[in-house]
Formats: structure tokens, sequence, C-alpha cells
């Protein structure tokens, strides 16, 4: 049997678009990223901003940590990596 | 249509509609959600808001049903930033304004592109001419990090001729469907500015600019430190200097039949941001900037602190009807061209628009 890295996004964003949970044979952040994107294209555009940077306000959790590369979103995904996708906490 | 309005606020869409005398709150939409402008139906019945949510960044929904139903539609998204381009990030920050003729809809954004759509927001199109310009990594943020484009001022009758007002980065008018644009802001005066940067054009804080519809070879500017007019098209500008309490402020109205008659909120100045006295006023001339009068009856006079920003002050095609909103959540409307006032509501979220429509 072949595990996954398994993502899941903050419920927040279900009154925006779908957060489908994703399973992913994807070994980095970005490629993931890619999987969820080809279910719902929507999700992209919350998640990352016009240069593919992971958007100042989002927050991604990898295993227990968080993901250290904005840019290039190049973290490595374990293969039964969990991954959440998170608003960072803000706003009045 | 001046028997309904809409309210941008920090906290949703609002729509106002009007009995005789009387505006009331007909609907709420988004509520919760920043909602940065709106564009009231166009001549296709399709209206849009913007929305510029904290975590997940600027969207763009359409209606085709004036407002009760909402779908998203494609964001104006910025190219690839190549790596030599230097200057503010290539990311959209937020949609500062918004404007359509004749099926076309414009968008000005912070930080700084002016996006085009010819299918009501299905797919966006950055103008690369303005957005290549060299003197744009000139311009910087007025009351935000970046520059914004927060003036929209389509040529009425010329529908190749545009006018954009860029806060700080001056005026600029494309003749040529945006194919080429020329800097047009020759008279304005920055203050801010060391002495010898007080008059170039690229560096003036227009926080407002308004054409009237039936003389449109006449601009009105409330500017960062005064206001200024134009009556050739922006080729020149003059400064005003007739007007009461202060010349500060940030709202511009001006009345679609009228090009002498304009409305303007003072504050107290750009470090003292609320109205003079605590007292709210708007001034109004009606004689092209010779003379002014300070309007105050309906509006709050002990201990009021509302500043009337950007797009928190319109006039209805009728040039009588007039609604007022403040970044505290005050909204006022005036059926006699501003002469009386009406409270709607002193606790609405911060406004950011108010529009006819």
């Amino acid at each position: 049997m072949v595990t996954m890295a398994r993502f899941e996004f903050t419920p927040q964003l279900r009154r925006f678009t779908e957060t489908p949970v994703v399973d992913t044979d994807a070994t980095t952040l970005r490629g993931g990223l890619e999987a969820t994107f080809a279910r719902n294209p929507r999700l992209r555009g919350y998640v990352l901003d016009d240069q593919g940077h992971l958007r100042a306000n989002v927050v991604v959790f990898i295993d227990g940590r968080r993901s250290t590369d904005r840019v290039s979103l190049n973290d490595p995904l374990r293969a039964d990596g969990k991954v959440y996708v998170l608003q960072a906490l803000s706003g009045g | 249509m001046t028997d309904r309005a809409w309210v941008a606020t920090r906290k949703g869409l609002f729509e106002l509609r009007r009995k005789g005398s009387d505006w009331s709150i007909a609907n709420v939409s988004f509520l919760g959600e920043p909602v940065s402008m709106v564009l009231p139906p166009t001549s296709s019945s399709r209206m849009l808001a913007a929305l510029n949510l904290g975590h997940f960044g600027v969207k763009v929904h359409a209606s085709d049903d004036g407002g009760v139903n909402w779908h998203e539609v494609t964001t104006p998204a910025y190219p690839e930033q190549p790596a030599e381009a230097t200057g503010v990030a290539w990311k959209l920050v937020q949609i500062w304004s918004m404007e359509s003729r004749n099926g076309t809809i414009w968008a000005g954004t912070l930080p700084g592109g002016l996006f085009r759509s010819d299918d009501g927001g299905s797919s966006w199109k950055l103008n690369e001419a303005l957005w290549h310009k060299p003197e744009r990594t000139e311009w910087f943020g007025g009351g935000y990090d970046v520059p914004g484009i927060h003036s929209i001022a389509p040529h009425p009758t010329r529908p190749e001729e545009m006018l954009v007002g860029i806060s700080c980065g001056g005026a600029w008018v494309t003749k040529d469907d945006g194919a080429t644009w020329a800097l047009q802001a020759t008279g304005m005066r920055a203050a801010y500015m060391p002495p010898d940067q007080a008059e170039n054009p690229n560096t003036q804080d227009p926080h407002r600019i308004v054409r009237c519809p039936a003389k449109p070879d006449v601009l009105w500017t409330q500017h960062h430190n005064g206001i200024w007019k134009s009556v050739d098209d922006a080729v020149s500008w003059q400064e005003v200097t007739t007007s009461p309490l202060s010349s500060f402020g940030f709202a511009v109205a001006v009345d679609p039949s009228d090009a002498d008659t304009a409305w303007f909120v003072p504050g107290v100045a750009d470090q003292q941001r609320v109205p003079v006295a605590g007292a709210l006023a708007v001034n109004r001339t009606r004689d092209g900037g010779k003379s002014f009068e300070t309007l105050r009856k309906g509006l709050p006079q002990l201990a009021c602190y509302d500043l009337i920003y950007r797009h928190g002050l319109s006039v209805a095609p009728d040039g009588k009807q007039l609604l007022m909103g403040s970044t505290t959540g005050g909204l006022w409307a005036s059926g006699d061209a501003g002469d009386s006032w009406a409270t709607l509501s002193n606790h609405l979220p911060p406004i950011y628009a108010v529009r006819f429509g």
C-alpha cells in the first residue's frame, strides 16, 4: 500500500470555495498544493499571491511544524505527512 | 438612478433605498467581509464588488440581479515579476477604484496597476503601457505602503480618452484607449516634497479627481495640500484657495450637469485628520471656486471626529441627492444639494465608498 501526504484546509475557507481533503504523492509543499489546486482551481488565489508565493496571512503546518519557505515552497513532504493550510490570526 | 445607492464598508456591502426623502438599508451582502469598492450595475445590469479578504487576498464578485445573488469571478492578477524589476512587488494589494464605460470595466489598484475587463470581470488584463512607464518606479504610497490608482475618469464623449489619479503619482491621461499615457498634473504643488521637487507632476498626491460629465474639460481635485481645478482637460491645473476652514481633505464631488458646482469635506490638516473644531461641515462652491458656502445643517456639530475618505462622498445624476460616509461609520444623506443633511446611521462599519446606481 502506498501512503500519501494529506492536505486539509481551514474551515474558514469554506464560505468562499470548496476545500477538499486531498491525498497526494507529491514530495514538496508546492507539489502538494498543485494537487489540491487541480481539484479546485479557485483555491490557488486564496492560498498563493500573484507571484505564486504563500500569502502573507496564510500559514502552512507540515507535520506540526510551520513551513519555512514562503517563496519556493520547497519544504519536503513525508509520504504519510499531514499538511494543514490555515489563516494566520490578525485583524479586528 | 437616484433612489438606490451602495455603501462599501470594512464589514460588508450595504444597499440603500430611498422613499421620498428617507433612505434606509434594504440589503446587506458579504457581511463581515471587507468590501473595498463597488461598481453599481452597468449598462449590462452586471455589478461588481471588490473584496479584500484579510487572509486570502483580493477577490471580485459579480451580481446580475442588483446585488441579490453573487458569484465569484476572476481576480485581476499581475504577471510574473522579472528578476530585474525594481520597486514594489507585482502583487495585487487592493482594488481601490472601478469604473465602466461602454461595456468595459476598469479597476485601479494598489500597487498602481490599471486592469481592464471587456467581459464583465470574467477576465482581466493589466494595462502594460502605464505599468511599464519608467516614471512609475518614482511613485510612492499615500496612506498605504504602495502607490495606488483611486480615480478613474473616462471622457464621456471621447471613448479613447481617460484620466487616472494616483496617490502618489499625479494624474495620467490616455487618448488612445490605453496604448500610451501622458503625465498631466502640471500646476499641482506638493508641500510634502523637498522644495525643488514640489512641482514635479509625478509626485503629486491628488486624493481624488472627478470629472464633470456635462463639461468634461473641467476636473476637480482634492489634493493632499489643497484644492485644484482644471478647465482644459488636465492640460493645466489651477489651485483654488478660497475654501473656508481648511483646504485639506480627501473627497470631492462635482455636479454632473454643472461644472461650477462641487463639494468638499474639509479636515484640519494632514497631521490631524478630523473635522475642524469637532464639527462636520461640507464646503460647496457654485461659481467654479470663486467662493464657497460652508454647509452644516443636520451634520454633527459637537465632538465629531468623522473623516470622509476618498470615495466617501457621492452625488447622484440629479445633482441634488448626496451621500457621505465616514471612516468611523457615520452616514448622511442630503436631498437638496447639501443645504441640509439627515443621519442614516452613526454606527456602520468603517465606510470605504458610497455610490449611487
